[in-house]
């Protein structure tokens, strides 16, 4: 990549819109998927946890990138832990101190962030070899890869687990006097699993590049 | 200098860890009061709630001193003791044998509908703490408002004990039976049986919670039979 490569450049743009379709990080490299399943069955938790990562993972790619030519290759994977776990502690100091109500949102979900191995794979894979704006770019684009799958995901459990969608009924009332009933299997976890399962059935049969040859 | 020898490791390493330390440390001792004040209002919002009265955390204040006419500390024994209701802590309580407990009360005045007592309680659920707040009318034995809260419970599942709908429920139930036995309340599964003026549903794939819930108010308030028998 040269030093004068615009921002935006054809390249830069393929960094943000590839983990959206053939390289998303949960439905085909299948990575983050525990937390995939916990913070689903809700649709505000998903956009929470989406926000979270974004910023987790962006900041988190752009430090170690900058950082990239002065770690020491034996401990990179510790250096790469501390700055992960350092970056969601201060996103969680701040949002208790400022916006009280979010941080009890997020508070469960913090945990998560840093074991999430999306945000490892791409300091591992992007951030050690490339420089701080692609990195950027690519952070951006695999939280979005991810948070698209989530709010997918929250939708349909949260839909029809609960009938309601950010916490307001949308299901009419008169709906459950015909004897329609919330289905509460869509709440537990492993309705998550079917659902993003489904997702890349979908996402496989209407882009065959992702599916491997019989051998 | 050799990137990959060990005095480069171990000088990266040491000045990485106190770098971060010390970032981490000033955020931490910066934002503290802040985050300490959240704590206290969303403490008197929650005690307001218990008596349902709906407050933000800008009112929350004004309207507490003005609803809260008293509060204390009383041991197992029902009497006063000398502490400060609000900044107790439970957890540490809970810990000691029930003689040496402070078990605070917080007193709140409706007006015309008469004197509350607010109680606070704290279990565990699942994944982590949780806590609530219970307020009984005058009668010591009906249920006037309750409100819970956790920490890391499930979001859909255990969860749900924050919401309107589990704690709407819980209002005019009876902790004593007609015998005047304490039996706090039960958290039932949908078929089980119990009698229905001491019993609220259980939360559907929240067993565990719900559970915890129970326990938590039987040994919550059970600490303070000796209080609610003087009284009544």
């Amino acid at each position: 990549m040269s030093d004068k490569e615009a921002f935006f450049s054809k390249n830069n743009l393929r960094l943000l819109t590839d983990p959206l379709g053939k390289q998303n990080p949960i439905t085909v490299q299948v990575l983050g998927i525990c937390s995939a399943l916990a913070v689903t069955a809700q649709l505000k938790p998903s956009v929470v946890m989406t926000l979270s990562v974004m910023v987790v993972l962006a900041l988190s790619n752009v430090i170690v990138s900058l950082l990239r030519n002065t770690i020491p290759n034996r401990i990179r994977i510790i250096v790469q832990l501390v700055i992960v776990a350092s970056l969601v502690i201060l996103v969680d100091q701040v949002l208790k101190a400022f916006m009280y109500d979010v941080s009890k949102q997020l508070s469960v979900f913090v945990g998560l962030i840093i074991t999430n191995c999306i945000i490892m794979g791409r300091l591992e894979a992007f951030a050690l070899g490339n420089k701080p704006g692609a990195a950027f770019l690519d952070g951006i684009g695999n939280a979005a890869g991810y948070g698209v799958i989530l709010i997918i995901v929250g939708f349909f459990r949260e839909l029809l687990g609960a009938g309601t969608l950010w916490g307001f009924q949308v299901i009419p009332e008169g709906f459950y006097d015909f004897g329609y009933v919330n289905n509460g299997l869509m709440v537990l976890s492993p309705m998550a699993l079917i659902t993003v399962g489904i997702i890349i059935w979908v996402q496989r049969s209407k882009n065959h590049e992702l599916v491997e040859e019989n051998k | 200098m050799n990137r990959n020898g060990n005095t480069y490791t171990f000088i990266y390493a040491s000045v990485m860890v106190i770098i971060v330390a010390a970032i981490l440390s000033f955020t931490a001792i910066t934002l503290k009061p802040l985050q300490d004040r959240n704590v206290e209002v969303e403490k008197k919002q929650n005690i307001l709630a218990a008596i349902n009265i709906e407050t933000s955390a800008e009112e929350a204040e004004d309207l507490y001193a003005e609803t809260i006419t008293d509060s204390y500390t009383l041991n197992s024994k029902g009497e006063k003791t000398d502490g400060d209701a609000f900044i107790i802590d439970l957890k540490k309580q809970q810990a000691k044998p029930i003689e040496e407990r402070q078990l605070p009360i917080f007193e709140a005045d409706l007006g015309d509908k008469g004197t509350k007592y607010v109680i606070p309680l704290r279990g565990s659920g699942l994944w982590g703490p949780i806590w609530g707040y219970v307020s009984l009318n005058n009668d010591f034995n009906t249920i006037y408002g309750a409100i819970f809260d956790h920490q890391g419970e499930t979001p859909g599942l255990g969860a749900e004990i924050t919401t309107d709908a589990f704690q709407e429920v819980f209002k005019g139930k009876t902790i004593f039976n007609e015998d005047g036995e304490f039996v706090s309340l039960i958290v039932a599964k949908a078929g089980q049986n119990a009698p229905e003026q001491h019993k609220v549903d259980a939360i559907s794939g929240g067993t565990i919670t719900s559970k915890g819930l129970q326990d938590m108010l039987y040994n919550d308030l059970s600490a303070y039979l000796e209080f609610f028998n003087q009284k009544k």
